[in-house]
């Protein structure tokens, strides 16, 4: 099959239509031959994977909303009587402004044709500096290789003109792939639909540029982003935001530190020399 | 301002960084109050000069190993500086990392000369010509600008820090100011240390000194102020308590050992090594707290 054009793609998630089947992280797992890691007992509702890391390249978050008043519902909503089981298939946003490709210092974490962020294996050096940097806890230090991992948006598939794993499985298309203006455009008409039908917290996420200059795999929320473990727009900021604050501080500590030794050794100094001339 | 909210995963940089802040942080300090005591010091003050260099050397030299067993993929350490994606060099202004490694390159040559010089000035004769040339207006040259790569050596580990999105690093930009005036504080305290181990260091010097290393202390008290103050507007202080409490009493016990030790009585008759080592023991803390408790 051809590749797809060289233009931005992405995912739309739809988290209103999400089952949480968990088939996104089968097929992920699959198709990247990534052995998972060893299996556990969270007791977080249906959740045994835990996040994203090395081994997780996409994990269905459940996320279970029932009002502590005794069972008593104190404000129904529209939706279940203000109780509801939220489900997101989280991945990597592959950001327009990404942290990691930010701060990597050997150029490993590069921007595809597609407009994906890719980590580059023949290249990572294993320094995690990625992993500090990235705000969704989305990149994994894999032990085996020494290297960061994290989603490749299926970069092998789509240079082949197949559609990422985990969109192709998932049942309810709640994953949508394919490019990112079509993928904006269906989101606008479900958001509407959704806010038409009383959902008044369902909610764009990465849509527009507000975080991280958008983001190429982007959510539709039914709730705040704080509740699916996403900063907000304005917690959304990048890691070099303290550069010139945290270099000026040391600038002015390092002028500040030379006037201290200055002063301890020129005023002892100064003392020997009227002491001598006494 | 609301509260900052981190949902980052921890890089797990452990023991190895550890190190590396605490020897990086010491050679830089070292290498900058050797420059002071030869360029504003008296001629008394030139052998600890010669000692400070002779320290920041050796305290840098396992700092590359550190870093490269730290990596995951050790052999490709070499990928900091050149590009193996693009070819020609790996630079990256904008990342601490990227300039900390062109940053530490830089400072061992400048580390390393200043070193050739002090041993030849102690006797080892080949490297008389290199001696020969920093005692001139060139060896201040060369010690000014070496004092700003170790001063980069020594902060630029506290922005890379903060230039992350971890909980507390990203919180308290000043972090870069901290480690330089703990830096500063602790190699103060290992030249005083090595300064008394020997007897042909003047005793002035050593006065000199614990008079710098006060100031050091000063500087380094108000930078953790602030830098504690940063970290409550954030909401995120609550990672450095508990457990972490110990490793503070640990950094302000070695904050107040140069003040106790010549103002209290009972501290006098303690061993003159105390008060340096607790310096050091509270440089070496307060890296560990700040590493740590982000990441648990």
């Amino acid at each position: 099959m051809a590749a797809f054009q060289e233009r931005p793609v992405g995912f739309f998630t739809d988290t209103s239509i999400c089952i949480g089947c968990k088939a996104c992280e089968v097929a992920c797992k699959e198709w990247n031959q990534l052995e998972g890691n060893k299996p556990e007992l969270l007791l977080d509702s249906f959740d045994n994977t835990g996040q994203l890391d090395a081994q997780n390249w996409r994990h269905v978050q459940f996320i279970e909303q029932i009002p502590d008043n005794n069972g008593v519902v104190m404000n129904p909503t529209p939706i279940a009587g203000g109780q509801a089981w939220l489900m997101m298939s989280d991945v990597c946003k592959h950001c327009q402004n990404a942290s990691c490709l930010e701060v990597c210092p050997t150029n490993a974490i590069v921007r595809t044709e597609y407009d994906s962020v890719f980590i580059q294996q023949d290249v990572c050096n294993g320094c995690r500096d990625c992993i500090s940097a990235c705000p969704y806890g989305v990149i994994g230090f894999n032990e085996k290789t020494g290297t960061a991992h994290k989603c490749t948006l299926c970069y092998d598939r789509l240079q082949n003109g197949l559609q990422p794993a985990c969109a192709k499985a998932c049942p309810t298309e709640s994953i949508k792939f394919g490019y990112l203006d079509d993928l904006q455009a269906a989101a606008d008409k479900r958001l509407a639909a959704l806010q038409t039908a009383g959902y008044k917290k369902a909610q764009l996420y990465g849509r527009d540029a507000k975080v991280y200059g958008g983001l190429n795999a982007f959510f539709l929320l039914m709730d705040e982003p704080e509740v699916y473990k996403l900063p907000s727009a304005q917690n959304a900021t990048l890691p070099s935001r303290n550069n010139l604050a945290g270099y000026a501080g040391g600038f002015v500590t390092a002028v500040v530190g030379l006037v201290a030794g200055v002063l301890a050794f020129r005023s002892q100094r100064m003392n020997e020399k009227t002491d001598a001339t006494r | 301002m609301p509260p900052a909210e981190h949902f980052a995963a921890p890089p797990n940089w452990e023991w190895w960084i550890l190190a590396y802040f605490f020897f990086g942080g010491i050679s830089g300090g070292s290498y900058a109050i050797g420059t002071l005591l030869r360029l504003v010091g008296t001629p008394a003050d030139q052998r600890a000069a010669r000692i400070a260099f002779i320290a920041s050397f050796v305290a840098l030299l396992p700092c590359p190993l550190f870093l490269i067993a730290d990596l995951g993929q050790p052999l490709r350490f070499i990928n900091m500086l050149l590009d193996a994606s693009g070819g020609g060099l790996s630079f990256k202004p904008w990342s601490p990392m990227s300039l900390g490694s062109w940053a530490l390159l830089g400072f061992g040559l400048f580390s390393f000369v200043s070193f050739l010089g002090a041993v030849a000035d102690g006797g080892w004769h080949a490297a008389d010509p290199i001696a020969r040339i920093l005692r001139g207006t060139i060896g201040a040259v060369w010690n000014v600008i070496g004092t700003g790569l170790g001063f980069f050596v020594c902060g630029y580990t506290g922005v890379l820090l903060a230039v992350s999105n971890q909980p507390v690093w990203s919180d308290g930009w000043p972090l870069g100011g901290v480690f330089l005036a703990s830096s500063l504080t602790g190699a103060a305290a290992l030249l005083l240390l090595l300064a008394r181990s020997r007897r042909d260091v003047d005793a002035g010097t050593s006065v000199r000194l614990e008079l710098a290393d006060r100031n050091f202390v000063v500087l380094e008290v108000v930078l953790i102020a602030v830098f504690l103050v940063t970290v409550a507007v954030a909401g995120t202080i609550g990672k450095m308590s508990g457990v972490w409490l110990l490793l503070w009493l640990v950094v302000i016990l070695g904050l107040a050992a140069p003040f106790a030790f010549t103002r209290v009585d009972a501290a006098r008759r303690w061993a003159p090594v105390t008060a340096p080592i607790l310096a050091l023991l509270s440089v070496l803390a307060l890296r560990a707290l700040v590493i740590f408790s982000a990441q648990t």
